[in-house]
């Protein structure tokens, strides 16, 4: 067996037979993998919001509805929820519409990514968001309805800050998991990073995998830590002055 | 002001409280005391509806306060709470707590709610504190806060739920240097504590809870003056918080 040539120039390579470079794939890639990992990211914070908050709250129905929808989206996992969306949505929906789903939608497989791995995504944040919530004094609660506020008053002025900066150190790992989690995308056929990363390595440069999958990796590596420096930054602004938490 | 008729809550099948009837009339100070577990902090969170109750009527300026129809917000916003934890919203700067409410609940302009909760926390003595955090006081000042807090929604009554009893030692008074300036300026107060000393000075009646029950209503010189006239259970509590 001959030996490993080792090539790391290979990414800046022309892809032969074509007049585009392996370094232009890869930032493609890596465009829809921001790309999808923000707009799911916007969807999980808006949807798992609700859905926390709707866990705390006095109707027990309610609660019980909330808390059914994080058990279903938590409990299967994000690959078979992308075939879901992907391959079975359309077939159970109406005839018409499961007809536009298949060949009109605009970026099916980015749309699919996105609403998959938001909702995915969402049932983890509404925990989260629970948990901070949970974690304030019942007085606090208390404290705002005798102020007269009514209960949505309360959560958005008094339990909701609170609770928000209790969980940013957890709601940064769950922001960076949405990146990596991105890549299950490849599956339904959205050429994100990993798409591209297998596309290279399996039919164009066979010969140098390893360094294409360096470069990849090092690229999710700088997204992950971008995001990381992000929440640190919003951790710090957002301090309260004078509040006892662990560690500080 | 405030009437409480025949009252009863159960938590399951335990009852912590059983035919609850007094009153508190305007510019009346009323303490309730009694052992822990009594009802008392459960009686007077009854009254701006923190906690439901099953039987009987309470009765807030004539507003039935377990009435379904009845717009607690609006009935919470004249009634004044302070809590054993203070409860400040730690988020909020001190100034910030002291108008958050006036603005969103009573719709005041944001100069009118500043003004008047300047003026409120000058009145405890913590105006060189306005843009500090609560994390940033000491327990004493920021209970001084709260109460101010609750003063600045102009309130018909005040509820105390022992306001003290969270507190270091030497800051007790402080606090209670306040409430007996309030009460002495004819705010109508309920209010939970074992502060006695604050009872004999300024309260108009003593109320003695136990085991749910009302079991001693009477004028504070009835209380403290004629201790044969009172029920066993109220002397042996008496004895005891009296006793150092």
């Amino acid at each position: 067996m001959s030996q490993y040539q080792w090539n790391w120039s290979v990414v800046l390579e022309q892809v032969s037979g074509t007049e585009e470079f392996y370094y232009q794939w890869l930032a493609a890639g890596l465009g829809w993998t921001v790309a999808t990992a923000l707009s799911a990211w916007v969807l999980a914070l808006v949807v798992g919001s609700l859905i926390g908050i709707l866990r705390t709250v006095p109707s027990k129905p309610v609660a019980a509805l909330a808390t059914a929808y994080v058990e279903v989206f938590r409990n299967i996992p994000l690959i078979v929820q992308m075939f879901l969306w992907f391959f079975v949505l359309p077939e159970l929906v109406p005839h018409n519409l499961g007809i536009w789903m298949k060949q009109s939608m605009p970026l099916p497989e980015f749309t699919t990514a996105v609403i998959a791995l938001g909702f995915f995504t969402s049932a983890r944040v509404a925990e989260q968001v629970r948990t901070g919530i949970l974690a304030l004094p019942r007085g606090q609660k208390n404290a705002g309805l005798a102020m007269g506020f009514t209960l949505g008053q309360t959560y958005r002025y008094v339990l909701l800050p609170m609770a928000y900066r209790i969980v940013i150190p957890p709601l940064t790992s769950e922001f960076m998991n949405i990146f990596k989690n991105s890549a299950v995308a490849l599956a339904i056929g959205l050429t994100e990073l990993t798409f591209q990363m297998r596309q290279i390595t399996g039919e164009y440069a066979p010969a140098n995998p390893i360094e294409v999958m360096t470069v990849v990796s090092a690229l999710y590596l700088l997204v992950a830590f971008s995001v990381n420096r992000v929440m640190a930054l919003i951790e710090r602004k957002t301090r309260v002055p004078g509040y006892i938490s662990g560690g500080h | 002001m405030i009437q409480i008729n025949n009252v009863s809550k159960w938590y399951g099948e335990f009852q912590v409280l059983t035919d609850c009837t007094t009153e508190v009339k305007k510019g009346e100070v009323v303490v309730v005391c009694g052992p822990s577990g009594s009802g008392k902090s459960t009686l007077i969170k009854t009254v701006n509806a923190l906690e439901p109750f099953q039987k009987g009527e309470i009765l807030v300026e004539g507003v039935s306060v377990g009435d379904p129809k009845t717009n607690l917000p609006k009935l919470r916003s004249r009634v004044g709470m302070v809590f054993q934890h203070f409860e400040l919203f730690p988020h909020l700067s001190i100034t910030d707590n002291l108008i958050i409410a006036q603005m969103k609940v009573l719709g005041r302009g944001r100069d009118e709610a500043m003004d008047k909760g300047l003026k409120l926390l000058d009145r405890v003595g913590l105006k060189a504190h306005a843009h500090k955090f609560p994390g940033q006081l000491s327990g004493g000042q920021q209970q001084r806060v709260a109460i101010a807090r609750a003063l600045a929604m102009d309130p018909i009554v005040m509820l105390f739920d022992e306001p003290t009893s969270a507190l270091d030692p030497e800051m007790v008074n402080e606090v209670l240097d306040v409430m007996v300036e309030l009460a002495q300026e004819g705010m109508t107060m309920m209010c939970v504590t074992h502060e006695m000393g604050f009872a004999r000075k300024v309260a108009s009646r003593v109320i003695f809870m136990d085991r749910g029950q009302i079991v001693e209503d009477c004028s504070k010189d009835d209380f403290f003056g004629h201790l044969d006239a009172r029920s066993e259970r109220a002397r042996q509590f008496l004895s005891k918080i009296l006793q150092h």
